[in-house]
């Protein structure tokens, strides 16, 4: 039997819920506000909320000033790339972590995840002089690398307690059917597993659109993302803040778009094991 | 054919013995259960036999062929899990035609096998739904469909009908049974619930802590019971055992005596005792009467003898179905 819950409390908890949203939502809507109107209206103070002067002219000015489409496509190809071998590498590695895990899998997955406690900045000089020297700063497949080793461990986290979900008696109910390994893994293991499949590669991909660090500190302009697009905004002659508003919505808007219609994967990945 | 033979099989993690040393000959063709408590080690000797689990020691032979080392797949046996274990993904008619497939039978003759095991099973209807669309008893039937069309030389069953209620349990018990003497292949069933053990096995093999215990037909083991714990898992409502100056009186450590083995009577013969709890079940009534210096024994007697609660009764034992236990628990035979 559900709890009985009374109108009064359903109304609190109803207007609680929506306050919360609203307070995460809103720095997104006043990026969004602010790109619509003027330099100045920008900066007034109070903040104008609704009523100024409506105008796209931020949206021109960005377009014309930088080419967007060539840092979205440098976007999708980083952030499909990267999110690609991250899979292929991490399918397999989680396959075994779940199935035939050896006395030093915690040990393996633990190391695993420390190595993204971290900061990124620790190992820029290292790493900054590695990609010197092999010839990769500025280049799309440099930075599909580095994106890939630093989502690896938190991919193959994710697909590990996917899999640990599947019930293991599936698995030997195939094995005495007859199907070996590799049947077994086409058959069985991945047509049960493809929504955890699904939601971590969108996961793995919102994170490498969004992923800054990397991006800003090794590529300057040919293989510059949506971020970089974005930084170069706020540098040169000063803030200006209804362009830079502009770029950002220009910037997250492709996966904006993408995470709505992919919300109920995510939320499923995400939660995963929590709730049955 | 499929006469399963274990000899001197051994099952330890590490230091600890799981199972110490287990010995059988399960005979083409017979209906063999397990039965222990839970943690006795009666689903990792099926595992065991099945492939599922290592052997650490000792030789598991099915028609004569070791197969320790043999993949499960490789064993012809096949298995209904506790957890029917289907493919969430696959129809009912693709879990029970997947093991076919991997045995890359013609698509013509794997469908005609599905149908018959459909019609055997009454499945016939649902073979397009998914097992999420069925009840627990039709995925039960699924679970079997999958293990009879492969036609295997034996079938394993581990708890099968633990997740079903009551009711539904006692038809597919039926159902099971009918089945299995219909296919006339052997079985190995692996339960916790010794009414399930009695009423399906040829024989019975009784576990306990990684040992067999006895193994014989049910009516062996409920007659004979080898040790005093055979005789109190075994049979419904437990047997009475009695320890000190009764049972020394009768030359043993402890007695045990069956409560339908008891005669109640209003008349002051055998022990006497109050009746504390009277459970009234219409053909038969379970007493559990306190008897000063012998304890709660428990007594069965017709239904229309009409024992009340707080009645003073008298218990008088079948002497010739005492069963004596020496200090070790083993059975004294005279």
């Amino acid at each position: 039997m559900a709890r009985q819950v009374s109108t009064q409390r359903k109304i609190v908890n109803t207007a609680a819920a929506w306050t919360v949203g609203f307070i995460i939502f809103f720095p997104i809507l006043w990026m969004v506000l602010t790109s619509f109107k003027t330099e100045l209206d920008a900066f007034a103070i109070p903040p104008s909320f609704l009523f100024f002067d409506w105008t796209i002219e931020n949206y021109a000015t960005v377009q014309e000033r930088s080419d967007y489409l060539h840092h979205a496509m440098n976007s999708i190809i980083i952030a499909g790339g990267s999110t690609l071998i991250a899979m292929l590498i991490a399918v397999p590695a989680a396959w075994s972590m779940a199935f035939a895990p050896s006395h030093r899998t915690k040990d393996i997955l633990l190391w695993m995840l420390s190595t993204k406690m971290l900061p990124p900045v620790g190992v820029l000089v290292p790493i900054y002089l590695i990609f010197r020297d092999f010839g990769l700063l500025d280049s799309r497949s440099g930075l599909i690398f580095i994106l890939c080793l630093g989502n690896l461990p938190i991919v193959i986290w994710m697909l590990f307690s996917y899999f640990k979900e599947i019930p293991k008696d599936i698995l030997e109910a195939a094995r005495m059917d007859g199907a070996t390994i590799g049947k077994e893994l086409v058959y069985v293991l991945t047509p049960m597993a493809v929504p955890g499949i699904a939601s971590t590669l969108l996961l793995n991909f919102i994170l490498a659109w969004n992923e800054a660090f990397w991006t800003l500190n090794l590529t300057t302009s040919e293989a510059a993302p949506l971020t970089v697009f974005i930084a170069s905004y706020s540098s040169p002659e000063g803030l200006f803040w209804a362009k830079l508003s502009a770029a950002s919505t220009l910037a997250i808007a492709p996966i904006l778009v993408l995470g709505w219609f992919s919300q109920k994967q995510l939320v499923r990945g995400l939660t995963f094991g929590a709730v049955k | 054919m499929g006469s399963i033979t274990l000899d001197g099989v051994r099952k330890s993690f590490g230091a600890h013995e799981i199972i110490q040393g287990a010995d059988l000959e399960i005979a083409d063709g017979s209906f063999v259960v397990f039965v222990g408590p839970s943690g006795c080690g009666k689903t990792t000797l099926l595992r065991m036999i099945a492939g599922l689990e290592d052997v650490s020691d000792g030789r598991i032979l099915i028609d004569g062929v070791n197969v320790v080392g043999v993949p499960p797949a490789k064993r012809g046996l096949s298995m209904v899990f506790q957890s029917y274990a289907l493919y969430p993904h696959m129809s009912v008619r693709g879990n029970i035609a997947f093991g076919l497939k991997m045995a890359g039978l013609p698509k013509a003759e794997i469908d005609q096998k599905v149908e018959n095991a459909a019609g055997i099973l009454n499945l016939t209807p649902y073979l397009e739904r998914k097992p999420r669309d069925l009840s627990g008893g039709q995925r039960q039937r699924v679970a079997i469909g999958r293990a009879i069309v492969r036609e295997p030389k034996a079938f394993l069953f581990d708890e099968p009908l633990s997740n079903l209620d009551a009711a539904l349990r006692v038809q597919m018990r039926l159902e099971v049974t009918r089945l299995q003497r219909q296919l006339a292949t052997t079985a190995i069933y692996v339960t916790h619930d010794q009414v399930e053990a009695m009423t399906m096995a040829d024989q019975i093999v009784v576990l306990n802590a990684g040992r067999i215990e006895q193994f014989g037909s049910p009516l062996e083991l409920y007659e004979r019971p080898n040790n005093l714990f055979v005789a109190g898992f075994i049979g419904s409502p437990k047997m009475n055992l009695i320890a000190g100056q009764l049972a020394a009186a009768q030359g043993a450590a402890t007695i045990g005596i069956r409560p339908e083995h008891v005669v109640v009577n209003r008349d002051g013969k055998g022990w006497t005792g109050r009746v504390a709890v009277a459970e009234h079940l219409g053909s038969d009534t379970f007493l559990y009467v306190d008897v000063p210096e012998v304890g709660t024994l428990t007594a069965r007697c017709p239904g229309e003898m009409h024992v009340q609660v707080g009645e003073t009764i008298g218990l008088a034992p079948d002497p010739t179905r005492l069963h004596r236990f020496d200090k070790d628990g083993k059975a004294i035979r005279s």
